[in-house]
């Protein structure tokens, strides 16, 4: 496939466009994304519990588990990333246990956050650091 | 990204009232939106799987948001609890708006 020039402009454009909004949208701390999530209410202790390495050599690929009983929604922090907000998972009626496990991106050491929005509406909250020799996050 | 390849691990059978693990993968480059391009050292614009949710018959196990902090090729492992034989359906939305699906049949054991 060849660009002409008319085609390089519109990419170009719609290029900056999009970085335009993916900016705003990226500016996004942990403080943030977990008042968001909460609503500013406050975060109990005990009952959820993370799975993480102590210590990364790769922070593209970190594995990580989140296991709390109970909740109806568990969101995933890591609030040294550009975009500290990393993933959120609703629990649905054919749920077996209130459990996730999956691999996330981290830039650089810090303490990855797990929130949990339980079925009575009140919240929970743990942290675990982990050490990351090779950030990977881009850039 | 059309070659986006949903892979999924589901017990043949299950136990009513017993949770069973199930796992799941899609290829895909989950680009961050963050990265630059080595040549032109331009961003390269946000390309990821943005929501991904499974049902079984019909009725939702889980339903999840991502974002560029979640790795490439995202894995995901949860756990269900059915109480009869039926078909559970995965469904991988990207930002470019295109629908991966995947299901697979389960029997009672």
């Amino acid at each position: 496939m060849t660009y002409t020039r008319r085609d390089a402009l519109a990419v170009g454009a719609s290029g900056i466009a999009l970085l335009a909004s993916t900016r705003v949208a990226f500016a996004v701390t942990g403080e943030e994304a977990i008042a968001e999530f909460t609503g500013g209410a406050a975060a109990g202790e005990g009952g959820i519990t993370i799975k993480a390495p102590e210590i990364a050599e790769n922070g593209n690929v970190v594995p990580v588990e989140v296991d709390a009983p109970g909740a109806a929604e568990i969101m995933l922090v890591a609030p040294a990333n550009p975009s500290a907000r990393l993933a959120s998972i609703k629990f649905g009626p054919k749920s077996g246990a209130q459990r996730i496990s999956t691999r996330i991106r981290l830039a650089k050491t810090q303490d990855v956050t797990a929130i949990a929005r339980m079925a009575d509406g009140s919240f929970i909250m743990t942290s675990q650091p982990v050490k990351v020799t090779v950030g990977g996050c881009g850039g | 990204m059309a070659d986006a390849k949903p892979r999924v691990k589901v017990p043949k059978t299950a136990t009513a009232g017993e949770p069973i693990t199930i796992k799941t993968l899609i290829s895909h480059v989950m680009e961050s939106g963050l990265r630059k391009d080595k040549k032109t050292g331009e961003l390269i614009p946000q390309q990821i799987i943005n929501r991904f949710t499974c049902d079984f018959n019909g009725e939702n196990v889980v339903d999840m948001t991502l974002s560029g902090g979640v790795s490439a090729n995202p894995y995901v492992e949860f756990d269900a609890m059915i109480d009869a034989a039926g078909e559970f359906k995965f469904t991988w939305y990207d930002d470019d708006g295109s629908v991966y699906e995947a299901s697979k049949s389960i029997e009672l054991a």
